[in-house]
C-alpha cells in the first residue's frame, strides 16, 4: 500500500498521458511536470515567507504575523494566510522605472534571475522515480544553470543607473563567485565516491542500510565536512545572513534591487527563495540521502514526504541562523571564502580520495577524521589569529 | 524642467580625487547619511566623503531635535525645569533629574536625608543597567543581527521601566527628584521586587554574554576597528565608557564621590585599545558593577523621611551665585551650570551634554574605515539626540 | 575552535524559540486591542478635577487660586475666576473657576500641578486612549470634561485617594474645631457681656439700657 502511495504521482502522470497519442506524450508529460513544479515550489515559497516571519518572531520573544488567515473572513489560521495580502500588495504597487535606466535590461533582469532557477528544478530527484529529466550529467547541468543567476544580479545593478545599486551589485557578484568554488569543490567529493554525475544514481548510492542506519554521505567524515561547506556556501549563494551584505545593506546602499518595485521586486524575491530551495535540494540529494529515509524502519513513509521534510528542516536552520548572527563585512566574507573554505574543500577532496582507496574498515574512519580535524583546527586558528582576535582580559582601576 | 531646479540638492555628489600636486586621479563620492537612518539613533546627519569604500572626510550635522531647553530654563521656575530635564537624555531620566537636583542643592545649600540618598543611588544604577542593556542591543542590531539581541535587551528593560512606573508614575519621564530629596517614598513591596529583579538580572546577563561576547563574527567586526589612544580621548574631552575604554581612569563617581557613592564597594573597568570591542565590553562590565552597587544599596537602605517637610516647593529663590554640578550618567559626565540672580528663574541655565561632546571625535574615529563600520562606530559612541541637540 | 561560540549563540536562540511556546517569560507580547496590560496604580496620564458628592458644580473642590496655572511648566492650564462665591468643603465661601481648560496636547503629565495644589482638587487620571480626529479643540478639555467624582479617584488611585481624604478630613476637623472654639468663645464673651450689663443695670437702675440680643451665628 505504501509503495502505491509512494509512486502516486508517477502513476497519475502515466494515467493522464495514456489518453493521448504516442507522438504527443513526451510534450504533455513535460508540461504536466512543469506545472507541478511551478505550483508546488511557489507554494512552498509562500509558506516559507510566513514561516520565516513567525519563526523569527518566536526567536525574538514575540508573535509573528498571526491575524490574516483567509482574507475577508475572520478565520485566523494562525496567520498563515499572510502571503495572500503580501502577494496582492506587490502586484498592485506602482511599477517605477528610473528615467535614466536602461529599460530593456531593467525589464529582463528579474526574468533572467527566475529562468535558470526554475531550470535547475528539472534535475532534482523529488522522490523515487520522480526526477523530471534524468540526465547523466545532472549535477553539471545544475551548476551550469545556477551560474546564470549572477548575470541577472549584474544586469539589475547596471541597468538602474544608480551608483549605489552598481556598488551593491558588484559586491554581490564578488560574493557569489567566490562562494561558488567551495560549493562545487564540496560536490566534487561526492562525485568522486559515487562515480557518476547522475543525481538519481547519487541518491541510490545512499539507499543502503547498515544496522538500520542509511548510508548517507553526511555520516562519513568527508561527507560531513562537505555538507558543512556546502551549507555555508549555499547561505552565501542565497544572500542570507550572515552573508546578506548585498541585499540588507541598510547602512547606506539598499542593494542591487533598489530601483525595483511592485511585481518585479516580487519576482526577484521569488527567484531568490526558489534558488535557495534548489540549492538546498541539491545539498539534500548529495549529502542527506535525497528521498531516502534515515532509518530502515521508516521507509514506509513516501519518498517525496522525506524530501519535503528535509527541505523544510534545512530551511528552518537557515531561518534560525538568520535570527542569530550579525552580518559579516565584505572583506571578512572574502577572507573566509578564500582563506578558510577553499583550503578546507581541497583537503576534503584529498580525504575523499584516501577514503576511496583504503579498505572499508575502521582505520579509514580514524585516518580521515584525524586529517579533517587537524586541518579545521589549523585553518581556524590561522583565520582568527591573523587579525589578533581573541579573548581579552580587562583590568580594573585601583 | 523648472521643477528639477527647485528640487533639493542631490543626496550624493561626485568630486575629483586629488593627489598632492592637485591633479585629479579618480573620484570621490560624497553622500549624506541623512536624518532618516535605517538603523537610527535619532535624527542625525553625517556628510561622508568616500574613496571607494574608505571614509576620507566626515562631518556630523546635528540640530534636528533642538528644542530650546536652555532658553526655556531661563523663563520658568527652578521646579518647572525638572520635567524638562527628563527629556534631555530620554533614556536616562532619573540621572538627569539627579544632576539637576544636585546642582541646585549645591547652590542653595540644601541637605538631603539618608533614605533619599540611597533611593537616588538605586534609581541611578537601575538607569545605568537599562541604558547599557538597550545600548548593547542596538549595537548588535547595527551590525545586522536583525533585532534578536535587541528584543532580549528590551524585554529586560521593560521590567526596570515597570519598576519606575510603580514608584514615580511614568516609565521614562519620571520627574522624580526634588531639591532636597525625592518626590515620594518607595514602599517595602517595591524594594522586594527590585531585589528580585536584580537577582535575576545576573542570569539574563550571563545568557546574553554567552550569546554575544565571544561570537566570532562580533569579534571580527569590532576588534581593531577605530581604536582611540588616551591622548586623543583626553584632548577631545570625552567622558564616560568611551574614555575608560581608551584606558583613562576617570569616573565621576570615584572622583567627586557625590551622593553616598563613597560607601559602596565597586570597581571601575578599564580598556586598553579603545576600539569597538573595548567599548562594548566596558558597558557589559559596568553593568556587573551596577548590580553589585544595587545589591549593597538594597541591603543597607535605612528608614526615615525622603524630603525635608519644610522645603519650599513654590517660590524657591536660591541666593545669587553660580554653580556647576556633575554626575556620571550612563553616557558620560552630565553637568549643569546654573547662574542665579536671586529671582525665581535662573539667569543662565546650561547643560554639559556628554553625547554632544563625545560626538566631536566621530571624524577622527571613522577616517580610514569602511562605510559599513561608520554606523557601528556611531552606535558605540552611544548618543541620544535629545542630549546632543537639547 | 572556530565556530564554537556561534554554536553556543545558536543554542541560546533555540532556547528562546522553544521557550516561547512554553513559558510566558519568553513571549512577552500583549496583543493590544484584545488584551490589556494591568495598569500600575501610580500611573499618571492627564489631570482631572475632583468633586465631592453628586453635583459636580456644587461639589468641585477647586477654588481658582491659579497656583497650578502659574506653576505649570508648559502653561497648558487656563483659569478664569467666577464673580460669585460658593461654599467649599470646610464651609467657607470661596470663589470657583468659571473656566478651567487644560490643553492635553500641550500637557506633559509632569504632575507639578498636583503637587502644588493646596486644596487636593486636581489629581492625575489614568486614561490614555484619548485620541480624537478633531484637530481644533478635540484635545482641549473643559471643566465639565475634567470634573470627576471622588469615588472615581478612590477607584483609580486607592492609596493616594486615601491620603487625600485623610488630609481633607483633618482639615475639616481642624476647621470644625476652630469654629466650635470660636462659637464657645463667643458664647462665653456674650455671657460675660450680659453679666457685665446686668451688673451695670443693677448699679444704675435709671439708665439701664435695653438688653441687646446677640446676633445669630452665621
Amino acid at each position: 500500500m505504501f509503495d502505491k502511495l509512494d509512486q502516486i504521482f508517477v502513476t497519475a502522470l502515466h494515467w493522464l498521458v495514456s489518453f493521448l497519442p504516442e507522438g504527443l506524450r513526451p510534450f504533455v508529460s513535460a508540461l504536466v511536470c512543469i506545472a507541478f513544479v511551478m505550483s508546488v515550489f511557489p507554494g512552498v515559497f509562500a509558506l516559507t515567507t510566513v514561516l520565516e516571519r513567525k519563526i523569527l518572531g518566536r526567536i525574538q520573544n514575540r508573535y509573528g504575523p498571526n491575524r490574516v488567515g483567509i482574507p475577508f473572513t475572520k478565520i485566523r489560521l494562525c496567520g498563515f494566510g499572510q502571503f495572500i495580502p503580501d502577494g496582492i500588495k506587490s502586484l498592485t504597487k506602482e511599477d517605477i522605472v528610473p528615467r535614466a535606466a536602461d529599460k530593456v535590461v531593467h525589464f529582463l533582469a528579474p526574468v533572467v534571475m527566475l529562468m535558470p532557477v526554475l531550470l535547475a528544478y528539472a534535475v532534482l530527484p523529488f522522490g523515487r522515480n520522480m526526477t523530471i529529466t534524468d540526465y547523466d550529467a545532472g549535477l553539471l547541468f545544475f551548476f551550469a544553470v545556477g551560474g546564470a543567476v549572477e548575470v541577472s544580479v549584474f544586469m539589475a545593478g547596471w541597468s538602474s543607473r544608480n551608483k549605489y545599486s552598481l556598488l551593491g551589485a558588484m559586491r554581490a557578484i564578488a560574493q557569489m563567485v567566490s562562494y561558488e568554488i567551495p560549493l562545487i569543490l564540496s560536490a566534487v567529493t561526492v562525485v568522486m565516491i559515487v562515480g557518476s554525475l547522475n543525481l538519481s544514481e547519487i541518491v541510490q548510492h545512499q539507499n543502503n542500510y547498515t544496522f538500520g542506519i542509511a548510508h548517507w554521505h553526511v555520516f562519513t567524515p568527508w561527507g560531513l565536512v562537505g555538507f558543512v561547506l556546502f551549507f555555508i556556501a549555499s547561505l552565501a549563494e542565497s544572500n542570507r545572513t550572515p552573508f546578506d551584505l548585498p541585499e540588507a545593506e541598510s547602512e547606506i546602499i539598499a542593494g542591487y534591487f533598489t530601483e525595483y518595485s511592485g511585481f518585479k521586486f516580487a519576482l526577484f524575491f521569488l527567484g531568490e527563495y526558489l534558488g535557495m530551495f534548489a540549492i538546498i535540494g541539491l545539498g539534500i540529494t548529495l549529502f542527506l540521502g535525497g528521498w531516502t529515509s534515515p532509518v530502515s524502519f521508516l521507509t514506509w513513509i513516501p519518498s517525496y514526504v522525506w524530501f519535503l521534510s528535509k527541505l523544510m528542516a534545512i530551511v528552518f536552520v537557515f531561518i534560525w541562523i538568520r535570527g542569530t548572527l550579525p552580518r559579516l563585512r565584505m572583506d571578512q566574507l572574502m577572507n573566509f571564502a578564500w582563506k578558510f573554505m577553499l583550503p578546507l574543500a581541497l583537503i576534503n577532496i584529498l580525504v575523499a580520495g584516501i577514503w576511496h582507496y583504503m579498505a572499508a574498515d575502521w582505520p579509514r574512519w580514524l585516518v580521515c577524521s584525524a586529517i579533517i580535524f587537524g586541518a579545521y583546527a589549523i585553518l581556524g586558528r590561522g583565520l582568527m589569529q591573523n587579525q589578533n582576535f581573541g579573548k581579552r582580559i580587562y583590568r580594573y582601576a585601583e | 524642467m523648472n521643477a528639477f531646479a527647485a528640487m533639493p540638492p542631490k543626496s550624493f555628489e561626485v568630486k575629483p580625487k586629488l593627489d598632492e600636486s592637485g591633479s585629479s586621479i579618480g573620484e570621490l563620492l560624497e553622500i549624506s547619511m541623512g536624518p532618516h537612518h535605517p538603523s537610527t539613533h535619532g535624527v542625525f546627519r553625517m556628510d561622508v566623503v568616500l574613496d571607494g569604500e574608505k571614509v576620507v572626510k566626515l562631518k556630523p550635522v546635528c540640530g534636528y531635535l533642538h528644542r530650546n531647553h536652555e532658553k526655556i530654563g531661563e523663563n520658568i521656575s527652578y521646579l518647572a525645569s525638572m520635567p524638562y530635564t527628563d527629556r534631555l537624555d530620554y533614556f536616562c531620566s532619573m540621572t538627569n533629574n539627579w544632576a539637576y537636583a544636585l546642582t541646585i542643592e549645591k547652590l542653595a545649600g540644601l541637605a538631603v536625608p539618608e533614605r533619599a540618598e540611597y533611593i537616588r543611588v538605586i534609581m541611578a544604577e537601575l538607569t545605568r543597567l537599562q541604558n547599557h542593556t538597550s545600548l548593547i542591543g542596538f549595537f548588535v542590531h547595527d551590525m545586522g543581527a536583525l533585532g534578536t539581541p535587541l528584543m532580549y535587551a528590551f524585554r529586560e528593560r521593560e521590567k526596570i521601566l515597570d519598576l519606575f512606573e510603580e514608584v514615580s508614575g511614568a516609565r521614562m519621564m519620571c520627574n522624580y527628584m526634588r531639591f532636597g530629596g525625592v518626590r515620594v517614598d518607595v514602599n517595602d513591596e517595591w524594594l522586594a521586587r527590585t531585589k528580585q529583579l536584580v537577582a535575576n538580572y545576573g542570569r539574563f546577563l550571563d545568557e546574553f554574554e554567552t550569546f554575544l561576547n565571544q561570537n566570532e563574527i562580533l569579534l571580527a567586526r569590532t576588534q581593531g576597528v577605530s581604536p582611540l589612544t588616551k591622548e586623543q580621548a583626553v584632548n577631545a574631552s570625552l567622558t564616560g565608557p568611551l574614555l575608560r575604554a581608551a584606558g583613562v581612569n576617570y569616573d565621576v563617581r570615584k572622583v567627586d564621590k557625590y551622593g553616598i557613592y563613597s560607601r559602596f564597594d565597586f570597581k571601575v573597568p578599564l580598556g586598553e585599545h579603545g576600539d569597538l570591542y573595548d567599548r562594548y565590553m566596558m558597558r557589559v562590565l559596568e553593568m556587573r558593577e551596577s548590580i553589585k552597587i544595587l545589591n549593597q544599596a538594597l541591603r543597607d537602605i535605612p528608614g526615615g523621611p525622603v524630603m525635608d517637610p519644610k522645603a519650599k516647593l513654590r517660590g524657591f529663590r536660591p541666593k545669587p551665585g553660580e554653580v556647576y554640578g556633575r554626575i556620571e550618567s550612563p553616557k558620560g559626565e552630565l553637568g549643569f551650570y546654573i547662574i542665579s540672580d536671586g529671582g525665581p528663574n535662573p539667569y543662565r541655565y546650561r547643560v554639559r551634554p556628554p553625547s554632544f561632546i563625545n560626538i566631536t571625535i566621530l571624524e577622527d574615529m571613522c577616517l580610514g574605515h569602511r562605510v559599513a563600520d561608520v554606523i557601528v562606530i556611531l552606535g558605540s559612541v552611544d548618543i541620544v539626540l535629545g542630549e546632543v541637540d537639547r | 575552535m572556530l565556530g564554537e561560540q556561534i554554536i553556543k549563540g545558536m543554542a541560546v536562540t533555540a532556547k528562546n524559540f522553544f521557550g516561547s511556546y512554553v513559558s510566558k517569560d519568553r513571549l512577552t507580547t500583549v496583543q493590544y486591542p484584545e488584551e490589556h496590560l494591568a495598569q500600575k496604580e501610580n500611573t499618571r496620564q492627564f489631570p482631572f478635577l475632583v468633586y465631592d458628592g453628586e453635583d459636580w458644580e456644587k461639589g468641585l473642590r477647586c477654588v481658582a487660586c491659579q497656583i497650578c496655572e502659574k506653576e505649570c511648566p508648559p502653561k497648558c492650564i487656563y483659569i478664569v475666576k467666577s464673580k460669585d462665591k460658593k461654599p467649599d468643603y470646610k464651609g467657607q465661601l470661596q470663589v470657583y473657576p468659571a473656566t478651567f481648560d487644560i490643553d492635553i496636547s500641550v500637557c506633559m503629565s509632569c504632575q507639578i500641578c498636583v503637587e502644588v495644589c493646596p486644596f487636593e482638587s486636581i489629581k492625575m487620571d489614568t486614561k490614555f486612549e484619548l485620541s480624537t480626529d478633531d484637530r481644533f479643540g478635540g484635545l482641549l478639555l473643559t471643566k465639565d470634561k475634567l470634573a470627576k467624582p471622588n469615588s472615581y479617584y478612590q477607584e483609580m488611585h486607592p492609596h493616594d485617594a486615601a491620603e487625600s481624604d485623610a488630609v481633607i478630613a483633618a482639615e475639616k476637623a481642624k476647621a470644625e474645631a476652630k469654629a466650635k472654639a470660636a462659637a464657645e468663645a463667643k458664647i462665653k464673651a456674650d455671657a460675660e457681656a450680659k453679666a457685665k450689663a446686668a451688673a451695670a443695670a443693677a448699679t444704675a437702675p435709671l439708665a439701664a439700657p435695653a438688653p441687646t440680643t446677640p446676633p445669630p451665628p452665621k
